[in-house]
């Protein structure tokens, strides 16, 4: 009877296979579980939170953590110059590298496909122009670029996010350029042409579907690498401005204590670790599933 | 690679760089505040005087001519006056270029010296011990926050061990009368080994918080190319002809092995450029990118301005060369 049950049953799809091949790295479920942990500490951080991210209190400025003398269990990870308490703000500080992250990924993949799939499918002139941008925008260091850009539009979260995403749509344009010109002579797609589908329908319906995997695993990566640069520009002060929590800043004010207070500065440092190496790593899996040219 | 394409090749530089030049304009020109206004400050000027300024700085110009007369006096290195120093950017930025190129250069060096022997020993031993060192240093190389590993550096061998010192180029006591701006190379032309020490103790820590990114993506490339390399027939056939393991390593495999990651290594010499802001910031270190940071809360945006220029170019430039170069080491690759 078993054999006729897996005779019966379907055929796997390609996806099912790529997500059992997922599952099956066990370091990259658990990266991908605490990245998941990471985004439930941002979105309920108000119900998380132990104290009111902003609240200072003076009496306990640079109260140290808990297991250290002095600390106290109620102020786990201690307090900073002004007695505000340090895990609340690492967990409101979540929300906006998290929210930075993704917008910014969501902003620039999305420019990103609609520039590289008009590149590569159109080809001429289209191509020529977007091409030539994207020369001259790798021609950038990316901090440098984002550092200008700030000074030009002023700190700000909407700032932050457009000063990232105008250099970052270049990535996944080159990915989906690349594949495009790859997908566009496919026989599917000279099928759809000769049946007078319209180059529209061409570019969304037949070419996206099948080049987002390649897509969608470089914008995971790449989060990792956003995640990294807002907390550098928020360290440079150039980020969101106090008194909201962000990591970046958050190691910044613990500098001008390094001498006598550490945890300032180390607690929301590691939470970016923390964040950024699960990213990198659950993106990994995800490349050596999903994308065939990683398969052994 | 002929001539030809060399010349291609450079040509296709010049619309990069001219796009280069324009956004760095645009960015510096839509930049709000009024430069004048910056200038002035709280100095009491009558509305004649300032518009006779505005017409010096070329600011009553229309923007075409305006950016015209930008990349024709940045091709001649002037970028006018810094609001700040009230002396000219480029004087300013010359004082403080070989500090950021010092710290650079030695932070390529520290990447090439530990990438390389753990890349290629971790290819050797695939699965071993020192094959999952590197698999751990490349990834925390790649997820680290550069500005907290430096802190954590300076905490660690500043303040507990107290071994190293927390900032700046050298110590007073050491300080010599420069020759070529790089200390590491003046103090020991002008005899002074002490001052030398010195000079190395200070550029340590911001060295290897710079490199490390490097070091990681190096040591990557260097594992997966010695792999790819000892899968090579000449490989098994150097090993099959008797000649030693060491002999077929160093002689054939490495020479191979290595064109990657020299061409990865110019392409991310570059990147060093971005961190350098970051380094400099954590360990006070007195180059330009701790300099660009600090005019941009002093809004000294003329400043600001050349050296993202500066930066761009020198970006362009490295990858350019990055790309002849890899052509070079490797007469597969055709431009």
């Amino acid at each position: 009877m078993t054999n006729v049950a897996e005779i019966s049953r379907p055929p796997e799809t390609i996806f099912q296979q790529n997500l059992r091949n997922f599952m099956g790295n066990r370091l990259a479920v658990a990266s991908t579980a605490v990245v998941f942990l990471f985004i439930l500490l941002a979105i309920f951080a108000p119900l998380i939170a132990p104290h009111d991210p902003n609240t200072t209190d003076l009496f306990r400025r640079l109260q140290p953590p808990a297991w250290v003398e002095g600390g106290e269990w109620s102020y786990l990870l201690g307090c900073d110059q002004l007695g505000r308490d340090i895990l609340s703000r690492i967990i409101y500080g979540a929300r906006i590298s998290i929210f930075i992250g993704a917008a910014v990924i969501l902003v620039a993949t999305t420019i990103g496909i609609i520039a590289g799939l008009s590149a590569g499918y159109l080809r001429g002139w289209v191509d020529v122009v977007i091409s030539r941008l994207v020369d001259i925008l790798l021609g950038f260091p990316y901090l440098i670029f984002a550092i200008g850009l700030m000074a030009m539009m002023g700190p700000g979260l909407i700032n932050i996010i457009l000063a990232l995403a105008y250099k970052e749509w270049v990535i996944p344009c080159r990915v989906v350029r690349g594949e495009t010109l790859a997908t566009r002579e496919q026989e599917y797609v000279e099928a759809a042409r000769a049946l007078g589908a319209s180059r529209k329908h061409i570019m969304i319906k037949e070419i996206l579907p099948n080049i987002l995997s390649p897509v969608v695993v470089v914008s995971t990566i790449r989060m990792a690498h956003v995640i990294i640069l807002e907390a550098s520009l928020s360290f440079l002060g150039l980020g969101v401005q106090p008194p909201t929590a962000s990591w970046g800043s958050m190691v910044s004010d613990g500098r001008a204590f390094i001498l006598e207070s550490w945890w300032v500065s180390t607690f929301p440092g590691l939470a970016i670790l923390l964040l950024v190496l699960a990213i990198n790593v659950a993106g990994q899996g995800l490349r050596d599933a999903f994308d065939p040219r990683f398969h052994e | 690679m002929g001539f030809g394409k060399f010349l291609e090749r450079v040509l296709h530089l010049v619309p990069v760089l001219l796009g280069v030049s324009v956004i760095v304009f645009i960015m510096m020109a839509l930049t709000p505040g009024d430069p004048v206004q910056i200038m002035i400050g709280d100095q009491a000027i009558t509305p004649e005087q300032e518009s006779a300024l505005r017409r010096d700085l070329g600011l009553d110009r229309p923007m075409l001519e305006r950016f015209f007369v930008f990349v024709g006096n940045a091709v001649q290195g002037d970028f006018g006056e810094s609001f700040y120093h009230r002396r000219p950017v480029s004087e300013v930025i010359a004082e403080r270029l070989p500090a950021t190129i010092e710290l650079s250069l030695v932070a390529l060096i520290f990447a090439l010296v530990t990438s390389i022997p753990l890349g290629v020993l971790a290819a050797i031993r695939k699965n071993s011990i020192f094959d999952r060192i590197a698999t751990v240093i490349s990834l925390l190389g790649v997820s680290l926050p550069g500005f907290w590993f430096g802190i954590l550096l300076l905490m660690l061998f500043a303040v507990h061990l107290n071994i190293l010192p927390v900032a700046g180029r050298i110590g007073y006591a050491s300080e010599i009368a420069p020759i070529t701006h790089f200390l590491l190379i003046d103090t020991l032309l002008r005899g002074r080994p002490d001052a030398f020490l010195d000079a190395l103790s200070h550029i340590v820590l911001p060295a290897i918080t710079l490199g490390l990114p490097m070091t990681a993506i190096l040591m990557r490339v260097t594992r997966s190319s010695m792999l790819e390399v000892l899968q090579q027939d000449y490989v098994t056939f150097a090993e099959a002809k008797g000649l030693s393991r060491r002999r077929v390593l160093f002689r054939h495999a490495l020479k191979n092995a290595l064109i990657p990651t020299v061409s990865v290594a110019a392409i991310e010499t570059g990147s060093l450029l971005g961190g350098n802001m970051i380094v400099e910031t954590v360990f006070g270190w007195p180059g330009l990118g701790r300099l660009v940071v600090e005019s941009i809360f002093l809004r000294n945006y003329p400043l600001v301005q050349a050296a993202v220029l500066l930066y761009a170019v020198t970006y362009v430039l490295l990858n350019f060369f990055a790309d002849i170069l890899y052509t070079v080491l490797n007469p597969k690759v055709k431009l």
